[in-house]
């Protein structure tokens, strides 16, 4: 494959206004790419293995950047910067696993530029994929990751469908473990959608990792109160602790009176397209307490159905790991 | 081959024959008179404390801009990817890869390049100096990016620790593996060495 210096030309779209961006998004749909810090764009724009008429830079929208208190909690813009997201008093002070998430997202020059919206709305990591070869979620009918010679040390665990490709936000399995939500705006209005339905997995829509469609920005991200001042617990693992995607992370919240975990959220990310919420395990883990025993017997349960392929079968007791390192910490 | 025609001189030549082709191209410009519309490609950059008119492809990244158009070849395209830090250049104060940074995002900002970190007298930078000292370059590819991170850090930790000029610089590879004397440089640039 040759490498190219340049990006292909194209048209650029400026606006200042989200409006003037919902009209253009809406007028290009298909023909248009959205651009909030480009991190993701870029590569895949450079390498040819996808391409776009236009692009719509978001990036001078000030509306969408910054960080609000609200009534029940705060909203963050999509464009505000993982770096800001990492070091915000507001964010570090009350919903922590967010700023921790955000830390450690790629390299500090990425953090300063990459954005949230940018960060859960950027495509799954497969180099078959990625490459630009006609896989599934290409558009084509064969998954390469997933053959006898496939390498897919990276790839998902649970969850697969045709694509076994896994997701590679660290802040979204956060943002599920805060019960978020994500506003999104088209021509039409706006819509509000919780974290946990913004993903979308290869068996309900395989050339989408989002429910964002042509014409729709996502334009906030809103976290509630509910889990504010929470226990947190947060660890991504990888094979270089920058810029490699996790391998497996795990983003926790607990509430505990007396020592007993009276509600929490578990979820893990990288092990499936979409961030992974283990529900059965926090139902089990309910009215105990946070130390090596109740981890100890959720173990089992943590990766109940995962399915493993030729490399990856690491991740299986890894994902425990951290799930019991979560519930003990 | 031409011995005045070096490597350099031809690729520019290469690119320059490219731009004036799409100058033509109706699309843009056409779109450029409508409200919302795309951006103009004739922009002015603030680059080094002086403001230069540039005509800039819609889909040019700044590292391009900078070593194709304004000749500031200081700055490094290593992997063009946002992978390697080569091309860190400072937007408004922070560190960015300008490889992964379209140009026209920086019209309004003002960005700093290797070359315009020196004082007006020629006086090197504290940390260009330091990282002399220390010896801390080795081929010296990737010392310009790790010049501008360590500013960058710097500037807002003017005494950053061991680990904190390693989280600083960490965006920034080094091939040859001068990681400890390019952290030393930053220490003695801050005046924790001597």
């Amino acid at each position: 494959m040759p490498s190219h210096d340049v990006m292909p030309n194209m048209e650029l779209y400026q606006p200042v206004q989200v409006e003037d961006a919902l009209a253009i998004a809406d007028r290009l749909a298909e023909r248009g790419w959205l651009v909030g810090g480009g991190q993701d764009t870029y590569g895949w724009l450079k390498d040819r293995a996808k391409s776009a008429d236009a692009l719509i830079d978001l990036s001078a929208i000030e509306s969408l950047r910054g960080i609000r208190e609200t009534a029940d909690g705060i909203e963050i813009g999509a464009l505000t910067t993982l770096t800001e997201v990492a070091t915000s008093d507001l964010i570090r002070g009350s919903y922590s696993l967010l700023a921790d998430a955000a830390s450690v997202v790629a390299s500090p020059q990425i953090r300063n530029i990459g954005t949230l919206g940018g960060n859960v709305s950027q495509d799954v990591r497969c180099w078959y994929y990625r490459r630009g070869l006609s896989c599934y979620r290409a558009g084509g009918n064969l998954c390469y990751a997933d053959t006898p010679q496939g390498m897919n040390r990276e790839h998902a665990l649970f969850d697969q469908s045709r694509c076994v490709a896994a997701g590679a936000s660290d802040t979204a399995p956060a943002l599920v473990a805060l019960d978020a939500s994500m506003v999104i705006q088209n021509l039409d209005g706006e819509r509000v959608i919780a974290a946990s339905d913004f993903f979308v997995g290869p068996a309900n829509d395989i050339e989408n990792t989002t429910v964002l469609r042509p014409g729709d920005i996502l334009t906030s991200v809103r976290i509630p109160s509910t889990w504010a001042n929470a226990e947190f617990y947060w660890e991504k693992v990888a094979d270089r602790n920058v810029w490699d995607f996790s391998l497996v992370n795990v983003a926790a919240a607990f509430k505990t009176t007396d020592g007993q975990i009276e509600d929490s959220r578990i979820v893990v990310g990288a092990v499936q397209t979409t961030p992974r919420r283990l529900t059965e395990v926090e139902n089990a883990i309910r009215g105990n307490s946070r130390n090596a025993d109740t981890a100890e017997a959720v173990k089992e349960l943590s990766t109940t159905g995962a399915r493993t392929l030729a490399h990856n079968g690491f991740k299986v007791p890894l994902m425990q790991n951290l799930v019991k390192r979560a519930i003990i910490a | 081959m031409n011995s005045k025609l070096t490597r350099r001189r031809f690729i520019k030549g290469v690119i320059f024959s490219g731009a004036a082709a799409t100058t033509g191209a109706g699309v843009y410009l056409a779109n450029a008179q409508n409200g919302a519309g795309t951006a103009e490609r004739l922009i002015n950059l603030n680059i080094n404390g002086r403001t230069r008119p540039v005509d800039v492809m819609p889909s040019e990244t700044l590292a391009y801009t900078l070593r194709y158009k304004l000749d500031l070849t200081g700055t490094k395209i290593g992997c063009n990817r946002g992978e390697c830090g080569a091309c860190t250049v400072l937007i408004d104060g922070v560190a960015n890869y300008a490889c992964s940074v379209l140009t026209h995002n920086v019209k309004d900002k003002a960005v700093v390049s290797i070359e315009g970190i020196k004082s007006a007298d020629g006086t090197l930078h504290a940390v260009q100096q330091a990282f002399i000292d220390e010896n801390s370059p080795q081929c010296g590819f990737c010392t310009p990016g790790q010049v501008m991170s360590a500013v960058a850090l710097l500037s807002s930790n003017p005494r950053p620790t061991r680990e904190e000029v390693r989280a600083g610089l960490s965006g920034n590879l080094c091939r040859c593996g001068a990681y400890e004397h390019y952290i030393n440089g930053v220490l003695r640039a801050s005046g924790q060495i001597a």
